[in-house]
């Protein structure tokens, strides 16, 4: 009984602790910018600097799409061109805004029996791995990073549906997807900054990069309130200009990890 | 196995240094599974005693649907309480996702049949010994509710540990419906998924052997509490 | 209260006939033992009158109205039912049950936990104590409460001679007090020695029906005098 009374007194503590704070909205991001840790350094200054408390949503481009669809956060910050045009056509977000790049690498195993350093272009590097049949790890979840893969094997004319058993579709984050290759050796697309920041490369190492093609841009949506009456405009106002201010700038471009600057400012001043 | 050893040291470092994070996503895995325990037990041991002791027409069908859900994998239910909570859901207005409130729900749903189970089967037993007796006795649908209730309260409280298990290692459906979002939702199971994923094994595994530590201290500070292993004690 | 009636009184069991047809009355201040083999219908009986059991047939009827009847009669089973509580705690309880005050059935309890001499055992779990004890207990349990009528299954079927005594006495004390009492037995000595009037029943039908004295010198029916004389009947 006395037992029963403390855990209604947790309960009724809980529901008093559960208010939100008035300035705080709902991001979602997507899993190779926190894992970057980028995150973990603007989030802090945001709030010092305009009072905003960013509750971050780490989750994949596809999911993170859908709950902005939803109305379910009121910004979103991914890296898949083609569907964020289409997210703001649709009427999702109100528009989009370039903030930052990093790029692509083609990750494997120091033995790399491909031979991919060897390779001049992205399309031999991707030659070469599906000729020899290595094991190729895909992310299969309609991240950003999934759909950068997809777009490139599309545009070289090979068609991943059509792959063998070397190319294994795991549905997973970046971090997860990196695991996976480091226990069986596989070769990877991954963004330079989850790479950067992983904490598990065993084996593996960066065996191509550079290629104009694996370019990635970042940018931030505010979800429209036309469609969501109670997204917070206002607050994602005041983050959308921070994100593309002189202070952001500086602050994404000298963020490094082992003396690499991971990502570069690009937004324009101009709404 | 160096990450195992990691990890264990990891583990009594962040202890015993009393890591200000990990008090905090502790507490809030406390918080939340110790809310859905009390939640859960409100509804399920009165509702495992009605259908001990009640004769109605679908009783042997409900018996065997809340069997059934114990089953019931626990991210599908917070996919599914994700569905009725959003903003273009039916109870969107409430803004309750990504809040601990919606963490709760979720694990009460998960572990409320799961005790109602346990605890139906030991409250039967209970009722076919006392049955003649308190029919005899004339007793009320409430007190007789009463009498196996807190007769059948050892076997009871066996029943809230096992849910109190189920929830506090859950992480699909808190995913789900609580975003894992740093300093507000983030508890020790979505901080596991979340370093594993990071690749950093040996955080995962203090934080893991933490909570293995968490439930270890409270089950033994239970049973001690309610004498269970006493002489003397049945 | 009384006397009570029983009418055309039909018992079945899984589709078989138990009992019946049973017509009798009984009246206050008697001593009814009812007597007969194994299997012939005593507890089924028992039972129907103090109404714990469905007819399939005829009534049984007390000359009140229902609500007066229920409170007033006790049923002291041939397996002891205990409450799996402290022997005070099973004293306790169906003074507790009528909402008798604490500091009442408190005193009262321990009164009559000295008359079955097992004040020593007071805290000891009930289930614990010896099947002796465990009979005492469940008279004294019945007994607590002064009921009217008194209905008892084989008291003694399963213990000593000492402990047998002491039931035998404490019964010829509460009918002193003015409980009236129907028990079964398949011990012819104790149904000479306390009973008023006899019921011997054979194969569920009611053979005779006579006064103690009469029936041990000359029983109505054939098997009764088989049965007194240690004969099996078939």
């Amino acid at each position: 009984m006395i037992r029963l009374t403390k855990l209604i007194s947790v309960l009724a503590f809980l529901l008093c602790t559960n208010m939100s704070f008035a300035d705080s909205i709902k991001l979602a991001v997507t899993t190779s910018f926190n894992n970057s840790g980028l995150s973990d350094v603007l989030l802090p200054k945001i709030e010092s600097d305009i009072g905003v408390n960013i509750k971050l949503l780490v989750v994949g481009t596809g999911q993170a799409l859908r709950l902005g669809a939803s109305g379910d956060v009121d910004a979103i910050l991914v890296h898949s061109q083609k569907a964020e045009e289409k997210f703001v056509n649709d009427g999702h977000g109100s528009h989009r805004r370039e903030i930052m790049y990093n790029d692509f690498v083609i990750i494997g195993p120091r033995a790399d029996p491909a031979n991919v350093r060897s390779a001049e272009s992205i399309k031999e590097a991707f030659e070469l791995i599906k000729d020899l049949s290595v094991p190729f790890i895909s992310r299969g979840d309609e991240s950003g990073t999934h759909k950068m893969e997809m777009s490139l094997w599309r545009s070289f004319d090979f068609r991943p549906n059509h792959f063998g058993d070397w190319y294994k579709s795991v549905g997973s984050g970046m971090g997860a997807s990196l695991n996976i290759s480091a226990s069986i050796g596989a070769y990877i697309l991954s963004d330079r900054a989850s790479w950067l920041n992983f904490k598990n490369k065993s084996d593996l190492d960066i065996l191509f990069e550079g290629d104009k093609l694996l370019f990635n841009q970042y940018s931030f949506i505010p979800i429209n309130p036309n469609r969501h009456k109670h997204v917070q405009s206002a607050l994602t106002k005041k983050l959308e200009s921070w994100l593309t201010s002189k202070t952001a700038e500086t602050m994404i471009n000298s963020y490094k990890i082992d003396g690499k600057a991971l990502f570069k400012f690009n937004a324009t001043y101009n709404e | 196995m160096n990450d195992i050893w990691d990890g264990i040291v990891q583990a009594f470092t962040l202890i015993y240094t009393l890591d200000p994070d990990l008090i905090k996503i502790s507490l809030r895995s406390l918080q939340v599974t110790l809310s859905a325990l009390a939640i859960s037990c409100i509804i399920a041991l009165p509702l495992a005693a009605i259908l001990t002791i009640q004769r109605f027409k679908f009783r042997r069908f409900t018996i065997a649907l809340l069997n059934a859900l114990m089953g019931l994998p626990p991210v599908v239910v917070g996919l599914l309480v994700y569905i009725v909570l959003s903003r273009s859901g039916p109870f969107g207005v409430l803004d309750l996702l990504y809040t601990k409130t919606a963490m709760i729900i979720a694990q009460t749903i998960i572990i409320t049949p799961l005790i109602t189970s346990i605890a139906h089967q030991s409250l039967r037993e209970l009722w076919s010994d006392y049955h003649d007796l308190l029919i005899s006795m004339n007793t009320s649908h409430n007190q007789r509710i009463k009498t196996l209730l807190w007769d059948a309260r050892r076997a009871l409280l066996t029943a809230s540990l096992a849910g109190f298990g189920r929830a506090i290692g859950e992480v699909g459906a808190i995913m789900i419906v609580g975003g894992n979002i740093d300093n507000a939702t983030r508890v020790l199971t979505t901080a596991i998924a979340l370093e594993t994923s990071k690749g950093d094994f040996a955080l995962a595994l203090a934080l893991g052997f933490v909570l293995i530590l968490t439930t270890i201290a409270l089950n033994i500070g239970t049973h001690w509490l309610s004498k269970t292993e006493n002489e003397g004690r049945w | 209260m009384f006397p009570l009636v029983a009418e055309n009184l039909v018992v079945e069991f899984q589709g078989k006939h138990v009992l019946g047809p049973v017509d009798l009355r009984l009246d206050k201040g008697d001593i009814a033992v009812i007597l007969g083999p194994n299997g012939s219908g005593k507890t089924s009986l028992l039972k129907a009158l103090h109404g714990i059991l469905k007819l399939k047939l005829g009534m049984v009827r007390w000359s009140c109205l229902e609500t007066e009847s229920v409170g007033k009669q006790m049923f002291v089973f041939q397996t002891p039912i205990m409450l799996r509580r402290s022997v005070f705690e099973n004293l306790t309880y169906p003074l507790r049950l009528r909402k008798v005050s604490k500091a009442e059935a408190n005193q009262r309890a321990t009164e009559w936990l000295d008359r079955i001499a097992l004040s020593a055992s007071m805290q000891v779990p009930a289930t614990r104590i010896s099947g002796g004890e465990k009979q005492k207990l469940a008279l004294a349990r019945a007994l607590i409460t002064e009921p009217e009528m008194l209905f008892l299954d084989e008291p003694c079927a399963a213990l000593d001679g000492k402990t047998t005594n002491e039931i035998e006495s404490m019964l010829q004390s509460c009918v002193e007090n003015g409980t009236t009492i129907m028990m079964s037995t398949h011990d012819i000595g104790q149904a000479k020695r306390l009973a008023k009037n006899i019921y011997f029943i054979n194969k569920g039908k009611l053979e005779c029906i006579q006064s103690a004295k009469t029936f041990f010198v000359k029983p109505s029916s054939i098997n009764a005098s088989k049965f007194i004389a240690g004969d099996i009947i078939e």
